[in-house]
């Protein structure tokens, strides 16, 4: 399903088939024993996930048995069981933390990755720098006084601390990923539309945002994946009213340790929006990794 | 933006010049300034408050004790051997975790850069370990792989007679380790696959056509051009593993000890388990000047990058 995504490698079996049609068989058996052996490397490092999805369908005595029980009954018991626990509420925290934060990035970065790329002033470098290095200030450094300020004024185990924090983390992020974005397009059409008159707004509008929008889909997906998946700000800034999912697995393993089956379940549920997402964007992933240094 | 302007003599055209040319300056900044003040607002006030905290001794459980210490709080730091044990872990971890993950990861791009039967599929399943939440992935891995008893990794060692052994009591080190790589290499790979795939193709093809064996082609032709993929997927996965809490905190919280905590977590558990604030955020300060030091190498290169992008 993603393999047009791939720019198709140059087919070297092909050429070499015309010039030398002496081996074939030989180099074709190689071919598919390279990809015998491609699909086994990935279904070994596919194996822990496959697992926890097989687990999550068994019943609690075939998830923790010693052998592993590879053919059982499937059951939807486990995923019945967490999504009857009352997880909805932990679910509804971390999409309203994720999707506001996410929201918040994009009003942000869009003007000021404009800024730094298609009319930029003296200084932008710095400015750039600025905004990624904030990306590389390790968490354990800010999250004391940020404990000790939240407590004061009142807002620890609140939703919107976590989506100010979230937005601080993923802003940088999206300028720079925004701003690979902008880059590419090509100044002649912005000059064209100034040539007709057409106002900055307008420009902006019809010009612009039209074709920097995959951008910004890739940029969203990209916060997406990075405040879901977030747990040591949720860890400590939050305890009853604005725990997240990762919160919920947690106290889920440490008070139910033992079912191994209704945790699996709770993984999968946990994993699947960012894991879907992710399959989705292969390819702006790598841009998106790279602040936008690799396209 | 109107250009018009109606003025009689030269000295208040070009004053109107001027002023419109500062208006300019100001209009191309400001989409830039919300953001921009919002991050300062949101990161540096912080880290401000945090070196104001680290020159205190500030105990949670004892109000009375948050007085200026000056630099005492840094002294306990340097002489503290937990300190200095946790800080070493922490490169091991980091360095451990980048380099197995991006040999790992070169492997499996080779693998994927070439035509075959599900691509897509071998792709998307290779890259699913760091989707997975990581709180789920350290989960997977102490419970599903690691139980001594009914872990998948145990039966599989059993198959070929070596016992039981209790992983993450027995090696915690290394069992965080492995659960890392695991999260980290697909990282490396989708970086060295997209360097892979840059490639110029006539390059490889006049090579082949002057006789360069395959491995000549790769060592001397590939190689070199992915040197940039692998430098920044080294420094940029640095950046992050550094940061390394979930797992730490999930699959041996640190333990035995301190024998497989790193900073993040150390000054985790002395900040919310021991309340001590004031050598908390020391070092807190201490981890960002280390972090910029690696940082500024980084990003240096990842300005290398773009510009060469960009030419």
């Amino acid at each position: 399903m993603t393999t047009d995504t791939l720019a198709p490698p140059a087919n070297p079996t092909d050429t070499d088939r015309t010039t030398r049609p002496a081996r074939p068989g030989g180099r074709r058996a190689r071919s598919a024993a390279l990809t015998a052996f491609t699909w086994l490397v990935a279904l070994v490092f596919f194996m822990p996930v496959l697992w926890m999805v097989l687990s999550s369908f068994k019943q609690e005595a075939d998830a923790a048995s010693n052998p592993p029980k590879f053919f059982f009954t499937p059951t939807l018991d486990q995923y019945a069981a967490i999504l009857n626990a009352g997880t909805g509420e932990y679910f509804l925290n971390s999409a309203i933390a994720t999707v506001v934060s996410t929201l918040i990035v994009l009003v942000l970065a869009v003007p000021a990755a404009y800024a730094v790329s298609i009319r930029p002033v003296g200084k932008t470098q710095d400015v750039l720098f600025f905004f990624i290095s904030t990306r590389m200030l390790p968490v354990v450094a800010v999250i004391v006084p940020i404990y000790v300020v939240a407590g004061r004024i009142g807002v620890l185990d609140n939703i919107g601390t976590l989506i100010f924090l979230y937005t601080a983390m993923n802003l940088p992020l999206a300028v720079w990923m925004m701003r690979s974005f902008f880059q590419e397009v090509p100044k002649e059409v912005l000059e064209a539309a100034q040539m007709d008159g057409a106002s900055l707004m307008t420009t902006m509008r019809t010009i612009l945002l039209p074709m920097v929008a995959p951008g910004v889909a890739a940029t969203a997906l990209l916060c997406v994946i990075f405040s879901w998946n977030e747990f040591f700000f949720a860890l400590n800034l939050t305890a009853v009213n604005a725990a997240t999912v990762p919160v919920m697995l947690v106290s889920t393993m440490t008070s139910e340790g033992l079912f191994l089956a209704q945790l699996s379940a709770a993984s999968v549920l946990a994993s699947l929006p960012v894991v879907i997402a992710g399959w989705i964007a292969q390819k702006q992933l790598v841009r998106g990794l790279s602040m936008g240094a690799i396209k | 933006m109107s250009t018009t302007v109606n003025t009689s003599t030269s000295a208040t055209r070009s004053a109107a010049a001027a002023q419109h040319a500062r208006k300019d300056v100001w209009l191309r900044r400001a989409p830039l300034l919300p953001a921009l003040i919002f991050t300062i607002i949101a990161t540096q006030i912080p880290f401000l408050i945090t070196i104001w905290y680290s020159l205190r001794s500030w105990n949670l459980l004892n109000p009375d004790s948050d007085v200026f210490v000056g630099f005492r709080n840094y002294i306990g730091i340097f002489t503290d051997s937990t300190f200095r044990q946790v800080a070493m872990n922490s490169v091991l971890y980091t360095l451990g975790c980048v380099l197995l993950a991006m040999l790992l990861g070169i492997g499996l791009a080779l693998l994927l850069d070439r035509k075959f039967i599900g691509q897509g599929v071998v792709r998307t399943m290779l890259i699913t370990p760091f989707l997975i939440m990581p709180v789920v992935s350290a989960i997977l891995w102490s419970i599903s792989m690691f139980n001594p008893s009914y872990g998948l990794v145990n039966w599989i060692i059993g198959l070929v007679g070596i016992s039981p052994i209790a992983w993450t009591s027995q090696f915690p080190f290394l069992s965080v380790l492995i659960a890392l790589v695991w999260q980290w290499t697909p990282f490396m790979m989708l970086l060295v696959l997209a360097g892979l795939q840059s490639q110029p193709k006539d390059v490889l093809e006049a090579a082949q056509m002057d006789g360069a064996s395959a491995l000549h082609t790769f060592f001397y032709i590939t190689i070199p051009h992915l040197r940039r993929y692998i430098e920044l997927g080294v420094l940029l996965g640095a950046i992050y593993v550094v940061n390394t809490f979930d797992q730490i905190y999930l699959m041996t919280a640190g333990g035995p000890g301190t024998q497989s905590a790193n900073l993040p977590y150390y000054i985790y558990q002395r900040a919310f388990l021991g309340f001590d604030i004031g050598q908390a955020a020391a070092m807190g300060v201490v981890v960002v000047i280390a972090t910029i030091v690696i940082a500024t190498v980084a990003l240096r290169l990842i300005f290398k990058s773009f510009m060469s992008t960009e030419q």
